[in-house]
C-alpha cells in the first residue's frame, strides 16, 4: 500500500501541514469508498486529484470540509480535527473554500449578494465592508460588471467564476474544487481554468479533482491518482505524466489522453 | 385579384393578404367553433345549452326580481323572480352579525386597515415596502384591540361577532396564523431527527385524514375536557386554534414539497460556507422554496377561506348561520336561494381574486430569472 | 494499517450542544419529553375533569339501544337498534355516498377537463366558467342550495316531474324503478363473474399472442362484448328472474322503486359537481404535461393518433393525474361529512351527532368517527405511496 509519508514532493514555501489525513475510511451503507487514505497536504501545495469516475476522489475532498462524514481515521485540517463537534465543523468550513461541479450559486440572490452572504453571517463583517471585498474578488475573476445580475442571466463559465469569487470572499486557506469544469461546455472551460491558474500562481492551497489535465501539468506540484477508494499512485506531474508506475494508471492516462 | 395568376421576377415578389376566409372573424370561426362536424356538434348544443340557461336565470336574477319589499308575501306578489329585499333588508347583519350597531365603525376600521396592511406583503413594488412591512406586523395586535375592545374601547364579546366580518376574521387569522405553523412542520418532516420526524408525521397525517367538520366538534365538545378544570375559553378562539392547527397541516405538506425542490447541492453549498442549519434555511432554502410553493399555500388558503362556512354547524353565526336565523323570521320564510346565493357571489369575488393573484404570481416566477 | 483508531468519545456536559451526536440525541429526548409531558398533562386533566363532572366512561353504549331513527339505510335498522349498529349504519351511508360521489364525479371531471383543452373557443370557454364557478364556492354553501332547490322549488309528489316514463322528481327526492332480484338471479352474477375472468383471460391470451406472432386484436372491444353478452345471455336463459319495480303515486308519496331522497341527491349533485371542477383541472394538467415533442416523436414514428393517445400520451398522463387524483376521492370522501348540514344520517350524524347528544359520551363517539376516518385515510394513502414508488420514474 502507500505509505502516508510518500511525497516526493520538493518542499513547499512553508512546513505548515495544512491538510493531515491518517487512515481515514468511509463506507456509503455496505459500499466501502474510501480505503486507508493517508494523505498530508502541506501549505501552498496544488494538487490535482483524478481518477476514474466513482473512485473516491470527491468523497475524498467532501470529506476534508465534513460535508461526508468519516468513519474511521483522522482528518486534521489547519490544526483542527474534524470530530463531532460542531465549533470545530464551522471553523473548517470557514478556512476552506469550496467550488462544485454544478456551481451551486443561490439562485434567489444577486451575483453580489451571493458573495456576500456567508461574510455577513457567517464571519459578521460589516455590509459595506463585505460588499467591497466582494467586489475586488469578482474583480479578480473579471465580472464585476455583472454584480447585480441573478445566476440564472449568467453562462456557465461566468457562474462557476462567481462561485470562485464567492469561496474566496471568506478568505480562505485551502480551497477545494469539485470537477469544476465538467459542466462546462467547452468554450467556457478555460475562462474557468484561467482563474484557478491566477489563484494557483498566489500561493493557494488548492485541492482540485479534474481531469482537465492540460492544468495539472501547468499548476499541480502534485498529481494523485485513485482508483476503487484508494490512492493507487502519487507524484509531481511530470513523473506521473511521463512515467506512470501502476499498471491502472496508465490505463487510465491512455484512455483519457487519447480521447 | 389578379395577383394569383402575375408572375414575377425572382425577389420581387411581394407580401400578399391570405385568401378570404382565411382571416379576420370567418376564420376565427372556421378555427375556434367550426373545425369538425364534432366541434360544429359541440358548439351547437353550447348554445342550445346557454340559450335554455341563461334567459331564464336572469329573468329570475334581475328583470323579474325585487328590490325594495318589505316581506317575502309582498315580493311574491308583485313579481316571480328573485325576492332581494331580504339581502338589502338584512345586510348590516350579514356583514356584521350582531357586532353593537354604535361600535361597527370599529369592523370597517379594521378593514380598512387590513387592506393597507395587506398591500406591502401583496404586491413587492409597493413603496416605502420595508417601513410598511412593519405596519403589516403590527395589525394583527390593532386588529385584536379594535374589534374585542379593550385599551379604553368599550369591550365586545365574540359572541356578538358574525356574518362576513367573522369569515374575514376566522380567515385571515387561519391564514396568518398558520403559515409560520406550516413551515415549522414541513422542516420538521424534512428533519433528520427521527423523532421530530416521527412527531410532524403523525401530527401532519392526523390531520389530513380527518375532516375539518370532526376536528371543529373536537373543538366544541371535548376541549373542555382536555384543559384544567374551570378554564374557559371560548368558542371562536378553540375554533380559531383548530382551523390554525388544521391548514398549517395542509401548508406543511405544500412547503415539503417546496423543500424537495430545492437541489441537494443548495444545501451543500450553504454549509460549506459555513452557514449553521437555522441560517442555511432562513437564508438560503426556505426563500427558494416558499417561493416555489406560493401557488399551492395560495391555494390552500383559499380551501381555508372556503372551509370557514362549516362554523356555522357548531353554531357560530357566519353569513350562513344568519342566513338561518333570517329564514326562521316568518316575513322572510323561504328565501333560502336569494340568501345562498349572495353569500356565494361575495365567496366567488373572494376566492377568485385570490386564485388570480395567485396566477399572477406564478407567471411572474416563470418570467423571472430562471435558474 | 492506519495508526490512528477512533477514540472512544469521553462524555463532557457541554457536548450536548456542541457535538453534532449529542446535541441530536439531547435535541430528540427534549422534544420527546415535551410530548410526553404535554399528554399526560391533557390525559391528567380529562380524568380530573371526567370525575369532577361524574361522568363514566367506556364503549359499552354502543350495545345500548339507539332509539332514533333513520331514514335511509342499506342494512335492517330501526330504534331499538343498538348505537353499534347505527355506527354501522353510518359508516354504510358514507361509503355509499362517497361511492357514488367519487363515479359520477370521476365521469364529469374527466369530460370537463378533456373539454377545457379542445380547439372548440365556446365550449371551453363555457367549461372554464364552471370550473371558476364551482371551485370558489364553498361546498357546504352548495349542498345547501341544492338541497332548498330540490325541497322548496320542486313540485310536490302529485305534480311530480316524469322526465322518463317510470322516473319520477318532486319535493320528496327522485324515485326511480328497482330492480327485483326474482329466483335463479343469482346466474346471471356468475355469468358476470366468468365474463370478467373471460375478458382478463382473453387479454392475457391476446398479448401472448402479439408477442409471439405480431397479431394485434381489439382487445377493449371484444372484452366489453364479453362482459355485456353473457349477462343478457344468462338473463334470458334463466328465464328473465330480474324485474323492474315501478314506482307509483299513493296518497302524498310515491309506494314502490327506489327512492333517492332529497339530502342524498343534493349531497350527491353538490359533491359531483364540486369534486370534478377540481378533478377536471388534475386532468388538463396531467393531459398538458406530456410535452408536445412526445406526440411529434410518436406521430414521426408513424403511430396513428388514437394509438399515440394509448400508448404514449395517457400512460404518461396518468401517472401525474394519479396521485392527485386519488388525494381528491379522499377529499370528497372527508367532504361528505357535510352530510349533517343536510340530515343525511353518514358517520358523523350518526355516532358523532345523535348518538354524541343522546348518551353524551363525546370522548368515546369522537374516538370512534375520528378513528374510522383515519383508518380510511390512511390505508389508501399507503397504498398511493406504494403506487407511487412503483410508477416513479427512474431518473438519474
Amino acid at each position: 500500500m502507500s505509505e502516508a509519508a510518500a511525497h516526493v514532493m520538493p518542499q513547499s514555501q512553508t512546513d505548515q501541514v495544512a491538510v493531515q489525513m491518517v487512515g481515514v475510511h468511509k463506507w456509503y451503507g455496505e459500499f466501502h469508498v474510501l480505503k486507508d487514505i493517508n494523505l498530508s497536504v502541506d501549505a501552498g501545495e496544488r494538487i490535482v486529484i483524478c481518477g476514474p469516475s466513482g473512485s473516491g476522489k470527491s468523497t475524498l475532498i467532501r470529506c476534508i470540509n465534513r460535508l461526508e462524514e468519516h468513519q474511521r481515521g483522522q482528518i486534521v485540517v489547519d490544526g483542527v480535527e474534524l470530530t463531532n463537534d460542531v465549533r470545530k465543523i464551522d471553523s473548517v468550513r470557514r478556512e476552506v473554500g469550496m467550488v462544485f461541479q454544478h456551481f451551486n450559486l443561490f439562485p434567489h440572490l444577486t451575483v453580489l449578494e451571493n458573495c456576500t452572504l456567508a461574510p455577513i453571517w457567517v464571519k459578521k463583517t460589516p455590509k459595506v465592508e463585505a460588499e467591497e471585498i466582494a467586489m475586488t474578488y469578482l474583480a479578480r475573476v473579471k465580472i464585476p460588471e455583472q454584480a447585480t445580475k441573478f445566476p440564472g442571466q449568467l453562462s456557465g463559465g461566468q457562474q462557476q467564476r462567481v462561485a470562485i469569487a464567492r469561496s474566496l470572499c471568506m478568505n480562505p486557506k485551502i480551497m477545494l474544487f469539485d470537477e469544476p469544469t465538467s459542466a462546462l461546455d467547452p468554450e467556457m472551460i478555460s475562462e474557468v481554468l484561467d482563474v484557478m491558474v491566477g489563484l494557483a500562481e498566489s500561493g493557494m492551497t488548492m485541492l482540485c479533482v479534474t481531469h482537465e489535465m492540460g492544468f495539472a501539468r501547468k499548476v499541480a506540484n502534485r498529481v494523485i491518482f485513485m482508483d476503487g477508494g484508494e490512492i493507487i499512485e502519487q507524484n509531481n506531474p511530470e513523473e506521473f505524466f511521463n512515467n506512470p508506475q501502476s499498471d491502472r494508471t496508465k490505463l487510465f492516462l491512455s484512455q483519457i489522453l487519447h480521447n | 385579384m389578379t395577383d394569383a395568376t402575375q408572375t414575377h421576377a425572382p425577389g420581387t415578389h411581394p407580401d400578399l393578404p391570405p385568401p378570404l376566409g382565411n382571416r379576420g372573424a370567418i376564420k376565427w370561426m372556421r378555427e375556434n367553433l367550426f373545425s369538425s362536424p364534432t366541434n360544429t356538434v359541440l358548439t351547437l348544443l353550447g348554445i342550445y345549452l346557454i340559450y335554455l340557461a341563461i334567459p331564464p336565470f336572469l329573468d329570475w336574477f334581475i328583470l323579474n326580481a325585487v328590490f325594495d319589499a318589505g316581506s317575502r308575501a309582498e315580493c311574491w306578489e308583485r313579481a316571480s323572480g328573485a325576492c332581494w329585499s331580504v339581502v338589502i333588508v338584512r345586510f348590516d347583519q350579514l356583514v356584521y352579525g350582531f357586532y353593537p350597531v354604535e361600535l361597527r365603525w370599529r369592523v370597517d376600521l379594521s378593514a380598512v386597515l387590513l387592506a393597507v396592511a395587506l398591500v406591502p406583503i401583496l404586491f413587492d413594488k409597493a413603496p416605502y415596502r420595508r417601513g410598511w412591512f412593519v405596519f403589516s406586523l403590527i395589525y394583527p395586535v390593532i386588529a385584536f384591540f379594535l374589534l374585542w375592545g379593550g385599551l379604553g374601547l368599550e369591550p365586545v364579546e365574540s359572541a356578538k361577532f358574525g356574518g362576513i366580518m367573522l369569515t374575514v376574521l376566522i380567515g385571515v387569522t387561519g391564514i396568518v396564523a398558520s403559515l409560520p405553523l406550516g413551515i415549522v412542520l414541513a422542516l420538521g418532516r424534512r428533519s433528520e431527527l427521527l423523532v421530530l420526524k416521527v412527531i410532524s408525521i403523525c401530527f401532519i397525517e392526523f390531520i389530513r385524514g380527518v375532516p375539518l367538520i370532526t376536528l371543529l366538534f373536537v373543538a366544541s365538545t371535548l376541549l373542555n375536557y382536555f384543559l384544567p378544570p374551570g378554564t374557559y375559553f371560548d368558542l371562536l378562539l378553540r375554533v380559531l386554534i383548530m382551523v390554525t392547527l388544521f391548514s398549517a397541516a395542509y401548508i406543511a405538506e405544500v412547503v415539503r414539497g417546496g423543500l424537495q425542490a430545492i437541489p441537494r447541492g443548495q444545501f451543500e453549498a450553504a454549509m460549506a460556507m459555513g452557514l449553521s442549519y437555522w441560517k442555511m434555511m432562513g437564508l438560503v432554502v426556505l426563500p427558494q422554496a416558499l417561493k416555489i410553493s406560493i401557488p399551492g399555500i395560495v391555494n390552500t388558503f383559499i380551501g381555508l377561506y372556503k372551509d370557514t362556512t362549516l362554523v356555522v354547524i357548531i353554531g357560530l353565526l357566519d353569513p350562513l348561520g344568519l342566513s338561518q336565523s333570517i329564514l326562521a323570521d316568518s316575513k322572510w320564510q323561504g328565501l333560502s336561494t336569494e340568501l345562498y346565493i349572495f353569500i356565494a357571489i361575495f365567496f366567488f369575488i373572494s376566492c377568485f381574486s385570490m386564485s388570480r393573484y395567485s396566477i399572477y404570481l406564478e407567471n411572474k416566477l416563470h418570467t423571472g430569472h430562471k435558474r | 494499517m492506519s495508526a490512528i483508531e477512533y477514540q472512544a468519545p469521553s462524555f463532557k456536559l457541554e457536548d450536548l450542544w456542541t457535538d453534532r451526536r449529542w446535541r441530536a440525541i439531547f435535541v430528540q429526548i427534549l422534544a420527546l419529553a415535551g410530548l410526553f409531558a404535554f399528554l399526560a398533562y391533557i390525559v391528567n386533566n380529562t380524568i380530573n375533569n371526567l370525575q369532577t363532572l361524574g361522568i363514566e366512561t367506556g364503549y359499552g353504549f354502543l350495545n345500548d339501544p339507539s332509539s332514533y331513527d333513520i331514514s335511509q339505510t342499506l342494512i335492517d335498522y330501526d330504534s331499538r337498534s343498538t348505537h353499534g349498529r347505527a355506527t354501522i349504519v353510518g359508516i354504510l351511508n358514507t361509503g355509499l355516498i362517497a361511492l357514488c360521489g367519487i363515479i359520477t364525479a370521476t365521469l364529469l371531471g374527466f369530460t370537463v377537463g378533456v373539454l377545457r383543452l379542445s380547439g372548440n373557443w365556446l365550449i371551453s370557454r363555457m367549461m372554464y366558467c364552471y370550473v371558476e364557478f364551482t371551485r370558489n364556492v364553498p361546498l357546504l354553501l352548495q349542498i345547501l342550495l341544492w338541497y332548498a332547490l330540490v325541497v322548496h322549488s320542486l313540485p310536490r309528489p302529485k305534480n311530480a316531474l316524469e322526465p322518463l316514463s317510470g322516473i319520477f322528481l318532486s319535493n320528496r327526492g327522485l324515485v326511480l324503478p328497482g330492480p327485483e332480484f326474482g329466483s335463479g338471479s343469482w346466474i346471471i352474477f356468475i355469468a358476470l363473474a366468468v365474463a370478467v375472468a373471460g375478458a382478463i383471460a382473453f387479454r392475457r391470451y391476446a398479448k401472448r399472442i402479439q408477442e409471439t406472432t405480431g397479431k394485434i386484436y381489439p382487445v377493449i372491444s371484444i372484452s366489453l362484448s364479453i362482459i355485456v353478452v353473457l349477462p343478457l345471455l344468462a338473463y334470458f336463459a334463466a328465464g328473465q328472474p330480474v324485474s323492474l319495480n315501478w314506482p307509483a303515486l299513493s296518497g302524498f308519496n310515491f309506494k314502490g322503486g327506489l327512492t333517492l331522497r332529497p339530502e342524498f341527491l343534493a349531497l350527491w349533485f353538490a359533491l359531483t359537481i364540486y369534486t370534478a371542477s377540481f378533478i377536471s383541472e388534475i386532468v388538463r394538467a396531467g393531459i398538458q404535461s406530456v410535452s408536445h415533442g412526445q406526440t411529434e416523436a410518436s406521430y414521426a414514428l408513424g403511430i396513428r393518433p388514437n394509438w399515440t393517445m394509448r400508448l404514449v400520451i395517457l400512460p404518461q398522463a396518468l401517472r401525474v393525474i394519479l396521485p392527485p387524483l386519488i388525494s381528491q376521492y379522499l377529499n370528497l370522501t372527508k367532504n361528505s361529512s357535510l352530510a349533517i348540514a343536510v340530515g343525511y344520517m353518514d358517520i358523523v350524524a350518526t355516532i358523532g351527532g345523535i348518538s354524541l347528544n343522546q348518551t353524551g359520551r363525546a370522548l368515546e363517539s369522537m374516538s370512534i368517527v375520528l378513528a374510522i376516518y383515519l383508518t380510511f385515510s390512511l390505508s389508501i394513502s399507503m397504498v398511493m405511496n406504494w403506487y407511487n414508488k412503483r410508477v416513479a420514474l427512474v431518473e438519474r
